[in-house]
């Protein structure tokens, strides 16, 4: 399997204090990726620096082989990277099939097709499909910000797959998300993965889910790789059970 | 109720185009010129609600860009230039001069911008004032020629007004389509949440520097209608004051609201008259009725009807989702 992601040497320091140091590793095609740790050990800041929405103080982020290390997060986008943030961020006064549209919108034609092409860039039917697919039918018309929190977070997740994206970081997409809603998302996130040959890059602290649903765990503590395997070794290693998982 | 209330906006906004274009026939000159100021007014403010209300970009330079379309005109025209060219170079000139404007906005934000926008206001001001040997300096531009349009002289008051409705008209049918593209989409996003907007591919600096130049370029056409309006121009009508007057327009209407400009520039321009009577308590009091809105309503008169309708909205839903819940049990 070929890298679609390869991070090396990725360094980023804010005065004093050095949030990622000196990061390696690499994404395989088609694989989803679990990323854990501990709170503050430079996770979030490490996605930060890959979609290039902070400039990393050292190292390389290539994608599908080509250096793209300090393009912007549009750009990047354009690319076939998207992602999702630990924070909810639908926008809320637009109906939910709108955000479905506005996230693949740049995706279609360029600058001037936009401006004078059709309301809808052509996406109702893919936007369409994807609320279908998220199961969010009933919710289709609905202002973004009248859903629940986990339709909003499943709103959210679509979003990142509007673009038809070759690589998805997806930050926490399972906060603050019930079980019945989780394992909704979890079965949709993997149906997307095979079908659609997507790659994953997964954060997230709820174990079960990343122990469940990613082929390669890597695990971060005060800004340096811990470890790197598959769940059950990851869950195995002395070193991620002392400053991660707990006894 | 839903089958009915387009047909009844449709008729409704006829109706008011209708209005607009018989009802001033019985106007005097002065009703026929406010009226026009008013239409040039609400294409300046159309602008800035782009710039502003949509795009989230704040700006106090709109009067400049008024002001640099105002020259533009008046010095094409009356070196023997026609309306329409004057108005094309007023459109161009604005854009470029909008466009560089947008570049401070991708640095700094809000309070911020408003300095520097301020500040490019103020240096538009001296330029109109200073530059005597174009502008006329403090003595201004006299004689501006109103246009011959299909052979009809406009000098009188009545075909002038046509020709600012007529151009209000095109405005706002432009405006209308950009704001319901893929752009007006995006240009609320970046004002709602320029982050998410970047990583959904949204070429957040691409859209600031057009929300920008768009913005101006429409106070620039606004510019270029009211020289002729007018007739005599100096620098003193484009000075802060008209880029604090056009955001009170916005932002009274109801900054992000399509129809935001038509309301704010006809209480703006129509309220002096209707207040007259107060003498010289108009201002006073237009203050403490615009305060009393903003306290009342912070996003302005039609965000009163928003929320209004939201609420109807959300009762209507929770009603059919009541109903649906109900037959699900039904059947269960």
């Amino acid at each position: 399997m070929s890298a679609v992601l390869e991070v090396t040497n990725i360094k980023k320091s804010f005065g004093g204090i050095t949030a990622v140091d000196d990061v390696s590793f690499d994404v395989r095609e088609g694989e989803i990726l679990g990323l854990i740790g501990p709170n503050g050990c430079g996770k979030s800041t490490l996605f930060n620096c890959i979609l290039g929405q902070l400039t990393p103080s050292g190292g390389e982020v290539r994608l599908d082989g080509k250096v793209v290390t300090g393009l912007r997060p549009s750009e990047l986008n354009k690319l076939g990277v998207s992602r999702t943030f630990q924070l909810l961020q639908v926008f809320p006064k637009l109906s939910v099939r709108e955000n479905l549209i506005l996230a693949g919108q740049e995706h279609q034609g360029n600058m001037a097709s936009r401006l004078v092409g059709r309301s809808d860039a052509g996406l109702t039917d893919a936007a369409n499909q994807m609320i279908g697919f998220f199961k969010l039918d009933h919710l289709a018309a609905e202002p973004a910000g009248g859903l629940s929190y986990g339709q909003q977070k499943l709103l959210d997740a679509a979003m990142a797959f509007m673009g038809g994206p070759r690589l998805v970081l997806l930050d926490e997409p399972a906060g603050g998300v019930n079980p019945t809603m989780l394992s909704d998302l979890k079965e949709r996130l993997v149906a997307i993965n095979r079908e659609k040959n997507a790659t994953f890059v997964v954060i997230e602290h709820n174990m079960e889910f990343v122990m469940s649903l990613c082929s390669r765990v890597m695990v971060m503590a005060e800004g340096k790789v811990l470890a790197m395997g598959r769940p059950d070794e990851v869950r195995k290693n002395p070193a991620v059970i002392e400053a991660y998982l707990g006894h | 109720m839903s089958g009915y209330a387009k047909p009844l906006k449709i008729a409704l906004g006829l109706a008011v185009i209708a209005g607009l274009i018989v009802i001033p026939m019985n106007f005097n000159r002065y009703g026929l010129f406010i009226l026009s100021q008013w239409a040039v007014m609400t294409i300046a403010a159309m602008g800035l609600n782009l710039t502003l209300g949509y795009a989230g970009q704040v700006s106090l330079a709109q009067g400049a860009f008024v002001g640099i379309g105002a020259y533009a005109a008046a010095i094409m025209t009356t070196h023997g230039w026609p309306l329409p060219a004057a108005i094309a170079v007023a459109i161009a000139l604005s854009f470029a001069v909008g466009w560089v404007l947008g570049y401070p906005a991708l640095r700094v934000q809000h309070h911020y911008l408003a300095f520097v926008t301020l500040a490019f206001s103020t240096l538009a001001f001296l330029v109109f004032r200073n530059e005597s040997w174009l502008t006329g300096g403090i003595y201004g531009i006299s004689g501006i020629p109103r246009p011959h349009f299909f052979g009809i002289a406009t000098n009188k008051p009545l075909p002038f007004y046509y020709i600012c409705l007529g151009s209000l008209a095109i405005v706002s049918l432009a405006v209308w389509w950009l704001i319901r593209s893929p752009w007006g989409r995006a240009f609320m996003a970046l004002r709602e949440n320029p982050l998410r907007a970047q990583s959904l591919g949204i070429d957040t600096r691409r859209y600031t520097l057009m929300a920008f130049a768009i913005g101006s370029a429409l106070g620039g056409v606004a510019g270029a209608l009211y020289a002729p309006l007018t007739q005599y121009i100096d620098p003193v009508p484009f000075n802060l004051s008209l880029s604090l007057d056009l955001l009170m327009m916005v932002i009274v209407g109801g900054a992000g609201f399509y129809f935001g400009p038509f309301l704010g520039a006809m209480i703006a321009v129509l309220l002096p008259e209707w207040l007259r009577f107060t003498e010289g308590y108009y201002l006073m009091l237009y203050a403490i009725a615009v305060m009393g809105l903003l306290i009342w309503s912070p996003t302005g008169i039609l965000g009163i009807l928003d929320r209004h309708m939201a609420a109807r909205r959300t009762k209507a839903a929770s009603a059919l989702r009541a109903v649906a819940k109900s037959r699900l049990e039904t059947a269960q």
